[in-house]
């Protein structure tokens, strides 16, 4: 079947993680359900098709997590990485709804991995998806099937029709045809906006241009915008998003995991100018990498350039794409197309900074630099060992946080003609377009598919039952 | 075109397929979402240069379950194309080339389809034609209560049917000791890694898509859902081709042991090993046939179909021409069925070395080498 419904009980806007548990919570709760994804089969399902684990609460080890992970120290974190940047309740409230992940995504086909060498520093808080996000969203996709949920690829949601704060209908385009869906109920899971670059350029201005995206380049916060102009509240600012660093060679959208490169805690990291700009040994790997992005973004056309030496260039994940080498810092500036005597400059002033001491690459090894600005202050030890490697890098933009503000039955926020905040009587949201209520900043891995989860089944859930009520 | 021509153009393309597979390595390496798959992927993971033994050595550990295929987030139509099944697959079918003994026979894996059953018919015509040149009509179509050796006398049958074996089995072996010799120097093997290796060959472990305390998922053939089907196809084939060789053995062990001659009753060891193993030997080709012929062609490597398909026919074959003579030896068919038999047995052994077969040669020294570098 390839045509399109014309009236249906619950229209998914959206075909990733939080689209497809809102979907098929509503379809087994016996909604028909439509689900509208704007990208092709092959593409479908957002960033979820780039995700690996998902961070859940749970009190005990199991086959898939080494250990307990309790809703206090779960929220502690968020606490942390947000700097209390989240709505503290929403929050507790996501952790708390977080505990049967895992069995809730077993129980729709969805497989996990034992804790394996790749999931080494979440193994703990993180469950791990055998084959990843899109082997999770081909269980999601036949579950959906079996529901008899009707997905349509390449259907793209232009506008909604909204009266009197209700939801009525939406504009879809399919297959060249314009369409006007009704429904009962409306679910929007359609991500962010990090796909489009003139959104970005409102909370970052040019340097948006020097941004790859990492995942999909369907996400270009169209159905945020509607909502925004219906008088959906927000909740985060526009520059806010999970991004790291990734290699300058990547390509614009898409590149997903194997573009990330982890150079950065054993290298001098430095600008176009050939400088220093920030400490590279403030942490360890797995707590810093969210911070890169933002770092890079500030630098000059967005790149800095990772240089580590033959002893440093084994520690690290090996990268996708080859690294430049050179046997001398002048040969290796030239190919970076970096200033020679900047870079020598700079690896020399380092060099002089580095202490004697022991080296330790698994653990915060205190081997800093003295008298240096920035300083580095972990696994400082001089470039001197021929042959040197340099790495482009650039920031990849994961997601962006800037969304629609929701309650805890993740019904859309409105502000009303006297100023009033009133929830939306059948709009839901879940996922990327409305993680900012979470994540006002900052991130933790794993966080993003437990906001998908949990917000997508109480959506599911709310839509389901204003249908049959 | 000249012999020289032909030996750069595979070397052009054997170029091709190990940067092809270096390429898929590299990605996978710097991504490593399917390391619960199966051994390729923690193998690779022990890897950071991929040299073309190296690779030879992890398109030989790859059982084409498909499960990295379909959880690729960069298959085609991504831009970066991985699709490790079927680019291991063609590499795999290349080291068979490479590794078989002597190298002017290697052609013969690509126009296995075609050597097969030009082997099997020429196997019938010999066989048929050698008693009827060697017995007298009577003798030929005659009933002998199931006596084969009053058609074909026991030494003659012994001798050169062994000889073609022990031909087989020595190209084979060769083939091993050199993969053996170039994708794991100077490695000693411990009795812990042939117990381990021995244990995934026959419990198939790699065709069960990975999964917790043995639950296993099944892997993704013939298509993109999870499935046994394939483990079960592939082990019916297998214990069937070892019950069916397990009964021969017997039978020489009763020969020349205790003097026990042929025909052996329908209750003695040698004829139900022969028979049970047959029937897995028709139902499991078949089935691995029938899968074939809907498995997604994204995964497979295509050129390799004949030598499959050639393989698992043959296979069948012999299964069915086998309970056939069973069933008909007290009749006056026997002379012409043993002929038969003898003839896709013949054509068996002969195509072993050059055919299909041999993935579980170059599969069983990967898993040697995959064990031994396992951390426990």
């Amino acid at each position: 079947m390839t045509g399109l419904s014309e009236k249906v009980d619950v229209i998914v806007v959206g075909g990733g993680g939080a689209a497809m548990a809102a979907a098929i919570t509503a379809a087994e709760r016996s909604a028909r359900v439509l689900v509208l994804e704007a990208a092709p089969k092959d593409f479908r399902g957002g960033n979820t098709r780039h995700v690996r684990n998902i961070r859940y609460a749970h009190n005990a080890a199991t086959d898939f997590v080494t250990g307990a992970y309790p809703v206090d120290e779960y929220y502690d974190d968020l606490l942390r990485v947000t700097q209390g940047n989240t709505d503290k309740e929403l929050s507790r409230f996501l952790i708390e709804r977080s505990e049967d992940a895992a069995d809730w995504m077993t129980a729709h086909g969805v497989r996990f991995q034992p804790p394996l060498s790749g999931t080494i520093g979440l193994d703990r808080t993180n469950a791990f998806f055998k084959g990843g996000g899109k082997a999770l969203l081909n269980a999601y996709y036949a579950t959906a099937e079996k529901l008899g949920i009707e997905c349509r690829y390449e259907a793209e949601v232009t506008d909604l029709v909204i009266e009197d704060g209700a939801f009525t209908a939406a504009r879809v385009r399919h297959q060249g045809r314009e369409h006007t869906v009704e429904a009962r109920a409306l679910v929007v899971a359609a991500g962010g906006f990090q796909a489009d670059i003139d959104w970005l350029k409102e909370g970052w201005g040019e340097a948006a241009e020097g941004f790859l995206i990492r995942g999909t380049g369907y996400n270009k916060g169209r159905m945020l915008r509607v909502l925004m102009d219906r008088g959906a509240q927000t909740a985060a600012e526009a520059d806010q998003c999970h991004a790291i660093a990734i290699d300058a060679r990547s390509p614009k959208c898409d590149g997903g995991i194997a573009t990330r490169v982890d150079c950065v805690i054993y290298s001098i990291m430095v600008n176009r100018k050939g400088q220093r700009f920030y400490d590279e040994g403030e942490d360890i790997w797995p707590k810093r990498y969210a911070i890169w992005g933002r770092l890079l973004a500030r630098q000059e056309d967005q790149i800095a350039f990772g240089i580590v030496d033959a002893k440093a260039n084994d520690l690290f994940m090996p990268s996708m794409y080859p690294p430049l080498k050179s046997d001398t810092i002048r040969g290796l500036a030239k190919a970076l197309e970096l200033d020679p005597g900047a870079l020598e400059k700079t690896v020399a002033e380092y060099n002089a900074a580095c202490r004697p001491g022991e080296f330790k690459p698994e653990v915060l090894d205190g081997l800093a630099t003295e008298g240096l600005t920035p300083p580095k202050s972990n696994w400082a030890r001089p470039v001197d060992t021929p042959p040197y490697y340099g790495y482009p890098l650039k920031p990849g933009i994961t997601f962006t946080y800037l969304g629609v503000k929701v309650d805890k039955q993740a019904r859309v926020q409105f502000t009303d003609a006297k100023g009033r905040t009133v929830p939306a009587a059948n709009i839901f949201a879940a996922g990327e377009v409305m993680s900012g209520n979470i994540l006002g900043q900052g991130y933790a891995g794993g966080v993003g598919m437990a906001i998908g989860l949990v917000f997508g089944r109480v959506a599911g859930e709310g839509a389901a039952r204003l249908v049959s009520n | 075109m000249s012999r020289t021509e032909i030996t750069e153009l595979q070397g052009d393309q054997l170029a091709d397929l190990h940067q092809e597979a270096r390429r898929l390595m590299t990605i996978c390496n710097a991504c490593r979402y399917c390391e619960g798959y199966c051994g390729v992927f923690p193998a690779m993971m022990r890897q950071t240069a991929f040299s073309d033994r190296e690779l030879d050595y992890l398109a030989n550990l790859c059982h084409g379950c498909n499960g990295c295929y379909y959880a690729c987030q960069y298959a085609p139509p991504h831009e970066f194309a991985v699709n490790v099944p079927q680019a291991f697959a063609r590499l795999r079918a290349d080291t068979y080339r490479r590794y078989t003994w002597p190298g002017f026979l290697s052609g013969l894996f690509q126009r296995n389809g075609t050597l097969v059953s030009v082997l099997m018919a020429g196997g019938i015509g010999l066989v048929l034609a050698l008693i009827h040149l060697f017995q007298p009509p009577e003798v030929v179509m005659g009933e002998h209560a199931g006596n084969f050796y009053a058609v074909i006398p026991h030494n003659v049958m012994a001798w050169s049917f062994g000889g073609v074996f022990l031909y087989a089995v020595g190209v084979l072996l060769l083939g091993f000791l050199r993969f053996r010799r170039d994708t794991a120097p100077r490695a000693a093997e411990t009795a812990l890694s042939v117990a381990g290796a021995t244990h995934d060959a026959l419990t198939m472990k790699y065709m069960g898509g990975g999964g917790v305390r043995g639950r296993m998922d099944g892997c993704n053939y013939p298509a993109e859902s999870f499935s046994q089907v394939r483990r079960w196809f592939h082990q019916m084939t297998f214990w069937g081709f070892l019950l069916c060789f397990a009964a021969t053995s017997v039978g020489t062990i009763y020969h020349y042991l205790f003097g026990w001659q042929a025909p052996y009753g329908y209750t003695s060891l040698p004829v139900v090993l022969g028979t049970v193993g047959g029937i897995g030997l028709l139902i499991g080709p078949l089935g691995l046939i029938s899968l074939k012929r809907v498995a997604d062609p994204a995964t497979q490597d295509g050129a390799q179909r004949g030598m499959d398909t050639g393989f698992l026919a043959l296979l069948f074959l012999v299964s069915l021409t086998g309970l056939a003579l069973l069933l008909w030896r007290d009749t006056g068919y026997m002379g012409t069925l043993l002929a038969i038999h003898l003839g896709t047995v013949l054509a068996l052994f002969l195509t072993l070395p050059y055919g299909k077969f041999v993935h579980a040669v170059y599969r069983y020294a990967a898993l040697l080498r995959n064990r031994r570098e396992q951390r426990f």
